[in-house]
């Protein structure tokens, strides 16, 4: 059956390799468990055994599977710890844009909802070796090796639980300092306060830390090799083309807006809304400490920019986005002749067509500038409208509204930065949820002009 | 008298290192105030300011991936010719047969590393507040040393001049030819013109600036070459110089001064 699939079978390197994953996992929860009898005491609903075993019982069964890894490499046709089809299947039919996008979100407003929750060390020990059981489990498909395994797409798999481990420990210490401010007590960072000599307790830890970065690249270069594919040619297009890994997050963009939006306008103003920054949080709680309580617009807003707009779309657009930037699922092939209808709508033809059931005026083809310039304006009259009502109206309404305690204590000009910085931001997931629910293709569809929104 | 006690009680050793071995508390504070590396820190600081878990490390180990891609970076400079005649086979050449090859992995993986470190920094400074006053405009420094660490990156990206290169380089820089007004296929662009005669083509746009040609080609890889070895780390190493001094100026790297 596997061989009439493209996907070759499973390789005995492969197997052999999560091996020693599964090994490292088992020494990884030994520990854990030699920690969890030392502090976590009995669990008292059901046997009334200490924590300590159920851990002892799961790091014997990681050994098992270590075992089964390591001394059954060699008939990787008859091998069965593999990601079962009954989980495949469900995860590649749930998976598209929509889906990934509501889940990262969602995870993202989770996360700050139950951030008592997770935080724990237990909660975010059990996160890990979840995520490590789901990549391993993963990588035993064919399909989501290729991508995965990629030379270039290892740094994001390891940025991926860094982020992950310092977005956690940011929240535990968080959570920890707002209780602390809550009962009165001196907050992490005043326990502190005292001086050291930087010699030595700053200059060893730097130079431990140099000698530990040096070894893990070392080992990073002999482990894995650079990429080089053949020689470049210009007459050899490959499908995808891909921008380097840390702008894909920008060409995900393209989906949704034109070229001078998404490639120069809004990297822009990511760029300058993160210079100014220490201008418009005008909040001076929170500085030199961890808080969330205290910061709550300020975290939350800069959360939101980073993990689901930035890192989350890096992921998709990386992973997820095959041949005509078409999106695949975890485990599918690539396939170059996927192909998915495209029957997006501009706001204009919505305007006219569907909603006065007229076709769209005409632009003659040998008038004069301004009398083109007239008809295309009547014609995109209601994106233009919309569009200027989302960045001239709306700081105004929202300052006389929602954001009232902002305006009052910012200024005008401040205020109109960070409505404005808001605003821009909101337009990518604005012009998604557009772009999903009725097929919006361009709010202003002016391409006489290159300018479309 | 030991051996070491001969050398350290001699005229050469003692015109380098102008005080006694730093075992004291006395000469712990004279070897940070008279060594040129060391300088770049105080004499004591704030435990707080080093707990490894507040600090996360990522400004710090940033740096010194900076320094691993220079010294990898000058050694590859010896055996690599940007020209389209030289330049993959010279890559090819570092990965098969030139001794220390491996220099080629750690830059490239250094590079990697050093956008996440950079992102996890600036993550870490946010989530600390360590950006509100004083130290507003170091956070605006800080920014302009994310987009160069980016741009250090795209341009080394060329270099090996494979598919995976010149794809990726082709796709970013497309986007340029989209700047308003500046790029021919951007909004705006077509107004530009004198009596007919467009100011902005495709020989003459954002996109021709940044390749030095209409598509990448061997101009691309001079300029991108020049721009990656010489032109951003020198503007890299002045920000860096000043975002550190600023650092020192605004009494550490947070809390109010």
């Amino acid at each position: 059956m596997t061989h009439l699939t493209h996907n070759p079978d499973l390789t005995g390197s492969v197997i052999f390799g999560l091996g020693w994953v599964y090994l490292l996992l088992f020494f990884m929860n030994i520990a854990w468990t030699k920690r969890s009898l030392a502090l976590d005491g009995i669990c008292h609903t059901g046997l009334g055994v200490p924590y300590a075993a159920l851990w002892a019982v799961y790091a014997a069964m990681l050994l098992m599977i270590s075992i089964t890894h390591l001394t059954g490499w060699d008939t990787p046709q008859q091998f069965s710890l593999v990601m079962p089809e009954f989980l495949k299947y469900p995860i590649n039919k749930a998976s598209n844009p929509v889906a990934f996008f509501v889940g990262s979100t969602t995870i993202y407003i989770l996360m700050i909802v139950l951030r008592k929750w997770w935080t724990t060390p237990t909660a975010g020990w059990i996160l890990l070796n979840l995520s490590i059981l789901f990549l391993a489990l993963s990588i035993t498909d064919y399909d989501f090796r290729q991508i995965v395994g990629k030379p270039d797409n290892v740094p994001i798999v390891a940025m991926l639980y860094i982020v992950g481990f310092f977005t956690w420990l940011y929240f535990k210490k968080s959570v920890d300092n707002d209780a602390r401010k809550a009962a009165g007590r001196p907050l992490l960072e005043q326990e502190n306060a005292e001086k050291v000599l930087t010699w030595p307790d700053l200059v060893y830890t730097e130079l431990v830390c140099m000698v530990l970065v040096t070894a893990v690249l070392i080992a990073w270069g002999i482990v894995l090799q650079a990429p080089l594919e053949e020689p470049a040619s210009a007459a050899k297009t490959p499908n995808p083309s891909k921008a380097p890994w840390y702008f894909l997050g920008l060409q995900e963009m393209l989906v949704y807006f034109d070229p001078w939006m998404a490639g120069v306008v809004l990297p822009s103003v990511i760029l300058v809304g993160l210079m100014a920054v220490p201008y418009i949080d005008f909040n001076k709680l929170g500085n030199g400490y961890y808080t969330f309580n205290e910061r709550k617009f300020a975290v939350s807003t800069f959360l939101f920019g980073f993990l689901p707009l930035w890192v989350a779309m890096i992921v998709l657009g990386t992973f997820l986005r095959g041949p005509n930037w078409n999106f695949f699922s975890p485990y599918e092939f690539w396939d170059v002749h996927k192909l998915e209808l495209l029957n997006n709508i501009n706001l204009s033809e919505l305007f006219w067509i569907k909603g006065l059931g007229q076709p769209l005026p005409v632009v003659p083809q040998n008038a004069s500038f301004p009398v083109q310039a007239w008809y295309i304006v009547c014609r995109e009259g209601v994106g233009l409208l919309a569009v200027a009502f989302y960045l001239l109206a709306l700081p105004n309404l929202m300052a006389a509204t929602v954001f009232k305690g902002f305006y009052i204590k910012m200024g005008f000009l401040r205020y109109m930065v960070l409505a404005n910085l808001m605003l821009m931001m909101m337009s990518l997931p604005i012009k998604m949820v557009l772009r999903w629910a009725v097929n919006l293709k361009y709010i202003v569809a002016i391409p006489e002009w290159f300018f479309n929104i | 008298m030991s051996v070491g006690d001969y050398i350290r009680g001699s005229q050469v050793w003692k015109s380098i290192f102008r005080h006694p071995a730093p075992v004291d508390r006395r000469n712990r504070v004279v070897v940070m105030l008279t060594n040129f590396f060391l300088h770049l820190h105080p004499v004591s600081i704030k435990q707080q300011g080093i707990a490894l878990s507040y600090t996360w490390c990522m400004g710090g180990i940033t740096f010194f991936l900076f320094l691993v891609e220079t010294i990898t970076g000058v050694l590859l400079m010896f055996y690599y010719r940007p020209t389209l005649e030289f330049a993959f086979n010279d890559i090819l050449a570092l990965r098969d047969v030139t001794t220390l090859g491996i220099m080629r992995e750690v830059h490239r993986w250094s590079a990697h590393a050093m956008v996440i470190t950079v992102w996890l920094h600036m993550y870490r400074v946010f989530l600390t507040g360590s950006y509100k006053p004083p130290r507003e405009f170091n956070w605006v420094i800080g920014v302009l040393l994310l987009v160069l660490t980016l741009l250090l990156s795209f341009t080394g990206y060329l270099l090996p001049w494979d598919q995976l290169a010149i794809w990726a380089i082709t796709v970013g820089s497309n986007m340029a030819r989209a700047t308003p007004f500046l790029g021919y296929e951007g909004p705006g662009a077509q107004l530009l013109n004198i009596g007919g005669y467009d100011l902005i083509t495709n020989g003459s746009d954002a996109r021709f600036l940044l390749l030095g040609s209409r598509f990448v080609g061997e101009a691309t890889l001079n300029r991108f070459y020049i721009l990656h070895c010489v032109a951003i780390p020198l503007v890299v190493s002045l920000l860096i110089a000043i975002h550190f001094w600023r650092v020192r100026k605004d009494g550490g790297i947070s809390q109010p001064l």
